[in-house]
């Protein structure tokens, strides 16, 4: 799992074009929409993409996107879960 | 009354005529984003545009600092833009992005006039805006469109063109209220020219 979130932040950092952040900025936790990390619409778009690319992962119901993308942690769980389930 | 101008072109922003910044960066991106950590500018959201993007909000960045902009109501600051490649440089990342999986964040910048909307949401600009693809500067365009902008409004205006390697930008406020040059398109040629008057390849 820590390993999970590790490189997600990396990924993250690399797919939204966030190159004012480091990997170690980024808290487990902290929201990344809004408040947070500040990241909007279109970011959930590419975050989206980067589950398909990078972990083959497609998103069945974007209803669910708030609470999977809600922190690094949630979507970690998210990738755990669905790589489990696949 | 042209108040201020600002010239981005071999990879040096010059305000006014006095070189502002310079760097001998590898590449375009390298350049713009070493320009913006250099010249100590905090919008994050700066990271995630296109380079015509950047290029023209790191411009408008330069002149409205120097301006009275904020004695102007956003309903009364204006926009009139041009280029020649439109957004053209992003339309063939995205193309080739497109050939796995497309990419939104480039795509949100796949139409030349997302440079006027990033300058307008970073700057509050609600006044009149709009986006001209010529062949070449074409100041008697600018000297004609910018004049019906109505009189007490600032108007920032000029051309933002960028083309994989190439990048050629000048920027200028439009000022009734403050002193300046006429607004004429003889002196929006030698400003344009001045100096540097044969752009990077």
């Amino acid at each position: 799992m820590e390993q999970l979130m590790a490189n997600l932040k990396r990924q993250i950092i690399e797919a939204l074009n966030l190159k004012h952040l480091k990997p170690e900025d980024i808290g487990d936790d902290q929201p990344l929409f809004v408040e947070g990390l500040g990241l909007d619409s279109i970011d959930a778009l590419e975050l989206i993409v980067l589950l398909q690319q990078q972990y083959g992962i497609k998103m069945a119901n974007p209803q669910d996107g708030p609470k999977v993308f809600k922190s690094v942690k949630t979507i970690a769980e998210f990738i755990q879960a669905n790589k489990a389930a696949a | 009354m042209i108040t201020h101008h600002c010239r981005i072109v071999n990879k040096t922003i010059i305000v006014d005529g006095v070189v502002l910044f310079h760097s001998d960066a590898a590449s375009l991106d390298d350049f713009l984003l070493d320009a913006y950590k250099a010249l100590k500018i905090d919008y994050p959201k700066f990271y995630k545009m296109d380079n015509l993007s950047k290029a023209g909000f790191l411009a408008a960045e330069m002149l409205l600092k120097k301006s009275p902009a904020l004695k102007y109501a956003g309903e009364k600051i204006s926009l009139v833009l041009a280029n020649a490649h439109a957004s053209l440089d992003t339309d063939m990342k995205y193309a080739q992005a497109s050939q796995s999986v497309p990419s939104p964040a480039l795509f949100v910048y796949t139409l030349a006039n997302i440079v006027a909307g990033e300058i307008c949401i970073r700057h509050k600009i609600k006044g009149e805006n709009a986006f001209f693809v010529s062949e070449t500067f074409d100041a008697a365009l600018f000297e004609s469109y910018v004049s019906m902008i109505p009189a007490d409004h600032l108007c920032l205006a000029g051309w933002v063109d960028v083309m994989g390697k190439h990048h050629d930008v000048f920027l200028y406020l439009q000022d009734n209220a403050s002193p300046g040059k006429p607004h004429r398109a003889s002196t929006l040629n030698e400003l344009y020219k001045k100096e540097y008057g044969t752009v990077n390849g």
